[in-house]
């Protein structure tokens, strides 16, 4: 049997723990025992593909993929784009990579949303890429705005975008939020406080990327995601007795 | 000192009350995209034994999570991993549950035995499941076993990690059978009494 491409341990200290008790809903959904550490086995280090035949050609262009054909989505118009390296910074090509966010006036395309600001008819406020050969992806939005939710009285979200990627591992699994540089209720969210360390925070702040901004056109924020490393296998690991 | 120039993972953050819009927007409650994944890791035409996996995650004051999304991943019935997906067998699915009842249900072909680390024989037929909801701060993993496979759960070495050993019974789906097929119950408590056993994976 060949040897498994087995992942760098996560490293639980930089992740945020399951409870977080000034993200209340932590509280009632965090286990109380703690996790099970497992070696690797072929169920963690194989996962599913998915080829390029999913995509539909607006699937990468939230401005346009729900709009009425020649209208488009109302607000800042923005790229976002970054590359999926694994932590030997090696690129992590051919993955998917979901993304999902509230319009321009904080407001989400779902049914369980009932904020005051309205729903834009051009906007579903969501989309998917898959990585190319150097692990890069991007896509075309606008920027979401800052929303109300319920936690203390008086909490607003940090306008962000969900992500969610795949890697090559079912143990790469991961789904993550990407903010903004620059925007003060960052650092008062419960949420994003749930990760312990500022650095790791840090990780999560998109910079205003002028570079690959359009001139005249679209402003553009750079986003790389980092999922969990392989080891080369130096010397297995064996049983006592083998 | 030379530095370790290793990145790091990017952080985990909830999924969130609206994960259905990225990931299931026909839950979410819209149409948008020509190709929409499929909660089924096999198809009704897949080789194998064709069972149906339901259940419920609850949480620890017991009440249903009525908005949890949940990732299968699982063996072919001769105990591989595919490594590139059939029309019939993907090995994959993405379940959400009921909105109202929190109830969740997939189809899919029962895994075969895959092998387990070097040396440790094959393990027991198991889907592993990911499961992410508002509240949820970094994806739980745990797997779960079937009642009817009991001499291979004994020997499984993942089941046998598990020290207190009532409570490997948390990851043993109850087989029925409803109309003629198996379906197997797999109840997740996330919290408190009867705590499922999640794992680092």
């Amino acid at each position: 049997m060949a040897p498994l491409d087995e992942l760098f341990p996560r490293d639980r200290e930089w992740q945020p723990p399951a409870l977080t008790p000034d993200y209340k809903t932590s509280v009632a959904r965090s286990p109380s025992y703690p996790l099970l550490s497992l070696q690797n086995s072929v169920s963690e280090t194989t996962g599913p593909v998915f080829g390029h035949d999913m995509l539909g050609p607006l699937d990468n262009d939230l401005l346009h993929n729900y709009a009425t054909p020649g209208e488009s989505a109302i607000g800042q118009r923005i790229i976002v784009h970054g590359r999926v390296l694994d932590e030997n910074s090696r690129p992590v090509p051919g993955t998917l990579v979901e993304f999902w966010q509230a319009n321009a006036g904080g407001r989400y395309r779902h049914k369980k949303d009932t904020y005051l600001a309205p729903i834009d008819p051009n906007f579903g406020g969501c989309g998917r890429a898959i990585t190319d050969d150097e692990g890069r992806y991007h896509f075309r939005t606008v920027k979401p705005a800052p929303y109300p939710w319920r936690n203390w009285v008086n909490n607003w979200r940090p306008a962000h975008i969900h992500f969610s990627i795949f890697g090559h591992a079912f143990a790469q699994r991961l789904i993550t939020q990407m903010y903004f540089e620059g925007d003060p209720l960052i650092w008062t969210c419960p949420i994003v406080k749930a990760i312990p360390d500022d650095r790791a925070i840090g990780q999560l702040i998109a910079p205003l990327d002028m570079n690959a901004t359009v001139p005249l056109d679209t402003m553009a924020y750079k986003f790389d995601i980092v999922l969990r490393g392989t080891r080369s296998t130096l010397f297995e690991n064996r049983l006592e007795g083998n | 000192m030379q530095p370790l120039d290793y990145q790091k993972e990017t952080p985990s953050q909830t999924a969130g009350p609206y994960v259905h819009i990225g990931l299931a927007p026909g839950a979410a409650g819209f149409d948008i995209f020509e190709k929409n994944f499929c909660p089924n890791p096999a198809s009704p035409t897949a080789a194998g034994e064709h069972i149906t996996v339901e259940g419920l995650v609850t949480d620890g004051t017991g009440a249903p999570i009525k908005d949890v999304l949940i990732e299968v991943w699982q063996a072919a019935p001769n105990g591989a991993y595919v490594d590139a997906p059939t029309a019939d067998f993907t090995g994959w699915g993405r379940i959400v549950s009921d909105f109202e009842t929190g109830e969740w249900s997939f189809d899919t072909v029962k895994p075969g035995p895959a092998e387990g680390r070097s040396g440790h024989g094959k393990m027991a037929p198991h889907i592993t499941f990911w499961i992410v909801a508002r509240g949820i701060n970094i994806g739980l993993n745990t797997r779960m076993y079937f009642e009817d496979e009991a001499e291979a759960n004994a020997a499984d070495p993942v089941l046998n990690l598990i020290e207190q050993q009532h409570r490997r019974a948390t990851l043993i789906a109850k087989r029925t059978e409803r109309d003629g097929k198996p379906v197997y119950r797999f109840d997740i408590r996330v919290q408190g009494d009867g705590e499922t056993v999640f794992f680092d994976i």
